[in-house]
């Protein structure tokens, strides 16, 4: 007498996980090379590549959230405040250090998002999102009022920042910092994936299936949301802090709410969860919505909800979820003919 | 003399018109497993659900080792070595059964090893072992999806055993399993807990299990501990046979 069924599909193994894991190292090494040559083969594609990888962590902040099924429409709060602690660290300091800069962006975002994490990690679901979309509103607000401070709906203008001590021509400081951003996805990618495999990371993403079991593992669900919530907050401020620096101005529509539903949407398309979805969801929206606007006027918008429809119909996992579907079955192909 | 493993005094809570908990006092002596058992409604859920900290009762105390309990809740008296185990089964649905058992050692372990892939933690020896004690070594890597009900229940319990706990408890472990397979089931659940050295205490419906597998049979009956002693003297009881097993029958 046996108890086990024979019912359901095999999952993958940890090995096989592993062998998948070391083809995805591959492909992100190889994709990363490929960005690094963006300045010296298409140098005019070197901003808008920049920008769009900046967005990408951002994206990845919303991404870490999605993997304990919870998603903030205010996650522009904490791109905006690290732009805004670096915009005001220049300010007060013109000619800091770049490294000086992003640190406080990513400071004053890890700082915020403690505080505003302590209250939403209460809430899961619609409210969850709603706070947070709250939380950004109420921050968008307060740099559009205190206009003495914050200079308004004007912003604040970033005087270039130097680089190890080094006053540099913005040609050569736009490629220091394309070069440091892509650094910087490719080293926080990496740290992102390896806190959602270690311990601390499955018990945040075990807040999607089963908080109970939680509890009863002497593990506070809300600690365990905390945990993936500043790291979002953070992955948000350094792609925030990035984007102020290579825009060289910041304004409050870093903090408006359709900048948190774009880190959304882009997440998504990306594929929803997915740590390499979160870049190439970002470099597809940027091109698409910059080729689309030059070439397709107002209609762009239009051009990339259809695009976001279709991904959502049709492949749910995301433009990663579908590379993924038809490498499998390409393998699968390739088994049967062998 | 020390102090039992979990002593309950005089423990009440109502809900609406219908009283869960009247006056319960109950010491329960490590080492044993004891089964709770009464009709439906009988309060025995509740019980557990107070012993664990879920709910908080109106009056009275939980204390295990001497601590008084009570007012803590369910994660910090998991942590003091109460463990509970779920009539239906509470996983991480996304993960594999030996996923969920490598989570619930590093909860128990308290993130020694921050950023190391869970899949490599030093537990997982460990957590293969208990696997195989509750013999579903074979499905390690399927996710608990996958698993029928009977596994679920198993892993489940495995889970609470992955914290090392001193008291499980567990809500009618065999329920929704063909009846065929409750034995065996039993006699795995009995096997880990005795290799283990966990003190059980267990709510079932099925008195031959209850007469095969407790060491001591506590009756429910209106929220209160009606009769107590050996599943022989519990299951001969008259008013066993009459207000419980007459039911269940």
């Amino acid at each position: 007498m046996s108890i086990h069924s024979d019912a359901g599909a095999m999952s993958r193994s940890p090995a096989e996980k592993e062998t998948r894991m070391t083809a995805g190292t591959w492909l992100a090494i190889a994709g990363l090379v490929l960005l690094a040559a963006v300045p010296i083969f298409a140098p005019s594609l070197q901003l808008l590549v920049n920008l769009a990888l900046a967005k990408g962590l951002a994206v990845l902040g919303v991404t870490v959230l999605l993997r304990a099924g919870q998603v903030s429409f205010g996650h522009a709060l904490y791109f905006a405040v690290a732009a805004y602690a670096g915009a005001f660290l220049l300010a007060a300091w013109p000619g800091a250090d770049l490294f000086v800069v992003l640190l406080a962006g990513a400071l004053g975002a890890a700082v915020s998002g403690l505080l505003v994490g302590l209250f939403v990690v209460r809430y899961r679901g619609i409210f969850f999102g709603m706070l947070n979309l709250a939380f950004s509103m109420i921050f968008w607000s307060i740099l559009e009022k205190f206009y003495h401070v914050t200079g308004g709906a004007d912003g604040i203008r970033l005087p270039r920042p130097s680089v190890l001590g080094m006053e540099m021509g913005r040609h050569d400081f736009e490629l220091v910092l394309f070069w440091l951003t892509l650094a910087l996805v490719g080293g926080l990618g990496w740290f992102t994936l390896r806190w959602l495999a270690s311990p601390v990371g499955q018990l945040f993403r075990t807040v999607k299936t089963n908080e109970t079991r939680l509890e009863y593992l002497g593990v506070s669900p809300r600690r365990a949301l905390l945990s993936g919530y500043l790291l979002s907050a953070v992955l948000c401020g350094v792609g925030g802090a990035i984007m102020g620096v290579a825009q060289g101005v910041v304004t409050p529509e870093y903090a408006w709410w359709i900048r948190s539903g774009e880190m959304v949407f882009i997440a998504v398309l990306g594929g929803a969860g997915s740590v390499p979805g979160a870049f190439i969801g970002a470099l597809i929206y940027e091109f698409v919505r910059v080729f689309a606007s030059a070439f397709a006027g107002d209609v762009w918008q239009m051009l990339l909800g259809g695009f976001l429809l279709v991904i959502i119909l049709f492949a749910p996992g995301g433009v990663v979820g579908l590379f993924e579907r038809v490498t499998r079955r390409g393998a699968a192909k390739g088994e049967e003919a062998a | 003399m020390s102090a039992p493993l979990l002593e309950t005094r005089n423990l009440m809570i109502r809900f609406g018109g219908v009283i869960a908990a009247n006056d319960v006092s109950l010491k329960i002596e490590a080492g044993r497993n004891l089964a709770i058992i009464g009709p439906n409604g009988a309060g025995k859920t509740t019980f557990l659900n107070i012993c664990t900290g879920w709910i908080k009762p109106k009056s009275g105390q939980v204390l295990f080792e001497g601590e008084d309990i009570t007012p803590l809740p369910p994660r910090k008296i998991v942590r003091r070595g109460v463990a509970r185990a779920f009539q239906i089964p509470q996983l991480f649905t996304e993960h594999t059964a030996l996923e969920n058992l490598l989570i619930s050692a590093a909860a128990r372990e308290g993130m020694r090893h921050p950023l190391r892939d869970l899949s490599r933690v030093p537990e997982r020896a460990e957590m293969m072992h208990l696997l195989e004690m509750v013999n579903c070594a074979d499905v390690a890597h399927r996710t608990v999806d996958e698993l029928s009900e009977g596994q679920r229940k198993l892993i489940d319990i495995a889970v609470a055993l992955a914290l090392r706990p001193r008291l499980l408890l567990m809500d009618e472990p065999t329920s929704g399993v063909a009846s065929s397979q409750k034995h065996k089931i039993m006699e795995i659940l009995i096997r880990a807990l005795a290799e283990a050295r966990v003190t059980s205490v267990f709510v079932e419906h099925d008195m031959g299990i209850v007469g095969d597998y407790a060491d001591e049979v506590a009756v429910w009956n209106a929220g209160n501990v009606q009769l107590r002693g050996t599943p022989t003297e519990i299951l001969e009881h008259p008013d066993v046979i009459r207000d419980v097993i007459g039911e269940v029958a």
